[in-house]
């Protein structure tokens, strides 16, 4: 397997505060990458762990996002759905950089 | 700086609450430390009858096992009980040395039973009904002793003899009234409870006063002795005349008490440093002793220990329903009645069924029901609300789902029959949930609120129309425990305090344009609120300041951001507008033509008369809506949506009105309007109503002199008939009337609140005056309508290009990122 490396995403601009951006792969399924209120940057698969929502397309609040579908809340910092309901999505690292967003992959 | 302390004396459902509640608002701001008298975790002391009768164990009635405590970071010292306050150095010391210091003291010590001051009151054998230990002493000698007596018949005593019945125990009530429960029912309902009581072996001696108990030869005691010279054998006597506020610590540390621990609207003692809540505490007079209350007190107390400051407790109406021996009954108010008011009474010796309502003029100010309380909630809502029953009182005895199938059951009422229901019966359809499920879950997760069990089930928390049923399942499972909700005053989410009342008003009143002006304004309790009340929030900003307030793209939901619907698979649909349903050869052939292009794989009529393109990816949305060339049809906004036509005198034999051209003159006017919830409309062009204007948010139906105007008609999760509003002449009427009616919507309903939801809270009376009897004021509302839409731009055509444009255009690297 490929060890992690860190790549260059987009400028920080390019996401709205409170708002996401979708990076397309040609395997493995797409990413959600968050910005928060805070420009704290979070990127989780965009696939909600209940009905595989496009989590992307969901309200950011705090450090969480709502699915659009049914409204679970995920939190951004762990990948973990917010109790009571129960699930888990891929998380990766990202970071923002001198304005830059940064992704692990 | 190292964190404050905080001391919580009373390990009880009060006070860990309020631990609870503080935890959601501040989680890192003390340090915590807890004494318990009992060697527990928190339980539900609700719950201790049902152990009693052996329905339960006390594992079940766990609210907060010693885990919970450990995860929060909370010392507990259990078994430990709290001798003396000491406010100079500010710490509390127990009875075994233990000392913890406080910043901030909070008592919850709760109550303990009345000890009638009588010879031998101290002997073995003679206690209170308390708490875990009273319990399992009952449950003990229940197995070597055969003769009980339980001294009071209110609540607490008829359960406890309930339970030493069923354990086998031969059991005598003893009661000083002419009554049993006169606290919480009338002679007559209290008759007819004895009465059954009494056919399942319970004895009665009442009205009887007890004058001492006495000794066996064991030392322990034998029996009691009354007043009138009277004696019974009683191996076991359990005092429940009534409970007092523990208040004796506070007392003996100096705090003013006058039965309880006299606190103000903040819970604060005369000393500010200490707070008190639950039982021990005296609010304007009132010692609370039931957990609704103490609820209320748990979150106001919280937030002013999180600094918030901005909670008042201003006392709770309180009703009772409770289930004694699986027997119903249900009180409220002012049961009993003055000579100023009026009762209707129906009662049902040998059916088992007594309900008495009392009213005040045109108020219910009062009910009691023996047998059958499955309204009793309704009857509190009424009551509470203080609502004018006047149109209700007709129907008012026979129960909600009657009353409200006479007026047209606007609201999602609950039917009555979750008393009755199966386990395994569907409560909400939307998520498959049935009443077992409910009720495992309310009874395990200690649950008390509509909205916890929505977030722990799912039930009533898609459409909501089973909102009511679970109300009901609520209130048949917990008993005196569940109080329902106050709409009128709720708030809007779990990140304020305030209703949406309040919250439209603020905005209005000091002219807020932007969502972080509000929730600085109004005291948010999270940075950025949440996916309930951030779209609530933008549509009051943009409705009540047009063309000044920041309509935020990240605040709606996705539909209205990316301006089509979402879909299961994460594909969009699109719909064109076809504004009343008429479309050209022209536009057709743009549409099939898209279709092929996109590969779009369904394609269907709406209800609406629109056509669909669904499963549409999101990155190709703006070359669809450039293809098509056609204005958005708004099909997937809180916002107007379809204004459905028959085709009216134009072709139609019958017709007596233009139809079409009506409805295309109204959906021209309401272009891009944005409102609490959808809007739809429909225009039929004779009374054969073709375009079923009968379940519209506005229904227009042409007539040989003009055209008749119905409002507040859905065809949705309850099909509800929309209301005669007016009958005008011409087409302009019917433009500003209609118009009028919408912006008083837009400018009065609550997000998410349909049209036929807004007109059952506020009454279409008042709309009526507003609207119809009005003339400056219709015009007034027609112009802010026409002011608020005026230069509404097409959303497809903006997004085509533009910075807009960025929120369909994903991010790829393809060849950069390793698969």
């Amino acid at each position: 397997m490929t060890p992690l490396t860190w790549k260059k995403l987009c400028a920080l601009a390019d996401i709205p505060a409170l708002g996401s951006r979708v990076v397309e792969r040609a395997s493995g399924g797409n990413i959600a990458v968050f910005r928060t209120s805070d420009d704290a940057v979070f990127a989780v698969l965009d696939a909600c762990p209940h009905k595989q929502g496009p989590l992307s397309q969901g309200i950011v609040h705090g450090h969480k996002v709502t699915c659009p579908l049914h409204g679970q809340n995920i939190d951004l910092e762990s990948g973990h759905v917010v109790a009571p309901d129960t699930g888990c999505t891929r998380r990766f690292n990202a970071r923002v950089d001198n304005g830059e967003v940064w992704l692990e992959l | 700086m190292s964190k404050q302390r905080l001391v919580l004396i009373g390990n009880g459902m009060a006070g860990v609450r309020t631990l609870e509640e503080l935890l959601k608002l501040a989680p890192e701001m003390y340090d915590i430390t807890v004494f318990g008298a009992e060697p527990h975790g928190n339980y539900n002391r609700i719950l201790l009858s049902p152990v009693l009768a052996g329905e339960m164990t006390v594992p079940d009635i766990m609210l907060n096992d010693l885990d919970w405590y450990r995860e929060h970071g909370i010392t507990l010292h259990v078994g430990k009980k709290v001798t003396q306050i000491d406010r100079v150095r500010r710490q509390v010391i127990a009875d075994d040395g233990t000392t913890a210091g406080y910043d901030r003291l909070l008592i919850a010590t709760g109550s303990k039973p009345f000890i009638l001051p009588i010879p031998g009151n101290d002997l073995p054998g003679v206690i209170g009904y308390r708490d875990i230990a009273d319990t399992q002493a009952m449950i003990d000698t229940s197995n070597t002793h055969r003769h009980a007596v339980v001294i009071g018949a209110g609540l607490l005593g008829l359960e406890a003899a309930n339970g030493l019945k069923l354990r086998g125990m031969d059991v005598t009530v003893v009661h000083l009234g002419e009554w049993i429960m006169e606290r919480q029912l009338d002679k007559q309902a209290a008759d007819m409870l004895q009465a059954s009581l009494e056919a399942k072996g319970l004895k009665f001696l009442l009205p009887k006063q007890t004058e001492m108990l006495i000794a066996a030869p064991d030392g322990r005691v034998g029996a009691i002795r009354f007043k009138d010279g009277s004696e019974i054998p009683a191996d076991l006597v359990v005092m429940a005349a009534g409970i007092r506020p523990d208040a004796a610590l506070a007392e003996a540390a100096g705090i003013h008490c006058n039965r309880g621990i006299v606190v103000n609207d903040t819970m604060q003692t005369y000393d500010p440093r200490v707070y008190a809540v639950g039982e021990c505490a005296n609010h304007r007079g009132t010692a609370y002793g039931l957990v609704a209350p103490l609820f209320d007190q748990a979150k106001v107390c919280a937030n002013h220990l999180a600094n918030f400051g901005i909670g008042r407790y201003q006392g709770s109406v309180t009703s009772t329903k409770l289930k004694v021996t699986g027997i119903d009954v249900f009180s409220a108010g002012d049961f009993i009645g003055t000579p100023e008011t009026e009762e209707i009474v129906l009662h049902d010796r040998s059916g088992g069924v007594y309900k008495k309502l009392v009213l005040a003029k045109d108020k219910l100010v009062g009910a009691v029901m023996y047998g059958d309380t499955v309204d009793g909630g309704w009857y509190f809502q009424l009551l509470r609300e203080g609502k004018s029953i006047e149109e209700l009182r007709d129907h008012l005895m026979f129960g909600q789902s009657y009353a409200q199938s006479h007026l047209g059951d606007t609201g999602h009422a609950g039917n009555t029959m979750a008393a009755t229901m199966p386990d395994e019966a569907q409560v909400c359809g939307c998520n498959g949930v049935c009443k077992g499920t409910i009720v495992k879950a309310i009874k395990e997760n200690g649950l008390f609120s509509l909205d916890e069990v929505k977030k722990h089930t799912k039930a009533a928390s898609s459409c909501g129309s089973c909102s009511g049923l679970v109300e009901q399942i609520l209130a048949s499972t917990l008993g005196g425990a569940y109080q329902a909700v106050d709409r009128t005053n709720k708030a809007l989410c779990g990140c304020t305090e305030h209703g949406h009342g309040a919250v439209r008003q603020a905005i209005r009143e000091h002219h807020l344009l932007s969502i972080p002006a509000v929730m600085e304004h109004l005291a948010w309790q999270t940075p950025n609120g949440c996916a309930t009340c951030r779209p609530a929030l933008n549509y009051y900003l943009i409705s009540s300041w047009p063309h000044e307030a920041i309509d935020d793209p990240q605040s709606r939901f996705i539909n209205e951001r990316a301006h089509a619907n979402i879909q299961k698979d994460g594909t969009y649909s699109v719909i064109p507008q076809m504004m009343g349903g008429v479309t050209t050869p022209a536009e057709l052939k743009r549409i099939a033509e898209v279709a092929e292009k996109y590969n779009v794989p369904t394609v269907k009529v709406t209800g609406g008369q629109r056509i669909d393109l669904l499963g549409i990816k999101k990155a190709d949305l703006p070359k669809v809506w450039a293809d098509l060339g056609m204005p958005s049809g708004h099909a997937y906004g809180k916002s107007i949506r379809t204004v459905k036509t028959c085709v009216g005198d134009e072709h139609c034999r019958f017709g007596t009105q233009s139809s079409m051209s009506m409805g295309i003159a109204l959906e021209k006017m309401l272009f891009a309007m944005w409102s609490p919830h959808k809007v739809k409309l429909a225009v039929s062009g004779c009374p054969r109503n073709c375009a079923e204007a009968g379940i519209k948010d506005v229904g227009v139906i042409g007539v040989d002199s003009g055209w008749e105007l119905y409002v507040g008609g859905n065809g949705g999760i309850k099909t509800e008939v929309a209301q005669f509003f007016c009958k005008v002449t011409t087409r302009d009427e019917v433009m500003e009337y209609a118009g009028a009616f919408l912006q008083l919507y837009r400018e009065e309903g609550w997000y998410l609140e349909r049209t036929v939801h807004w007109l059952e809270r506020v009454g279409l009376d008042g709309v009526r005056k507003q609207v119809l009897d009005n003339a400056e004021r219709r015009r007034e509302l027609h112009e802010r309508l026409l002011y608020s839409l005026q230069g509404a731009v097409d959303p497809w055509a903006a997004r085509q290009q533009g910075p807009a444009h960025r929120e369909f255009e994903p991010i790829k690297f393809f060849d950069k990122v390793p698969a």
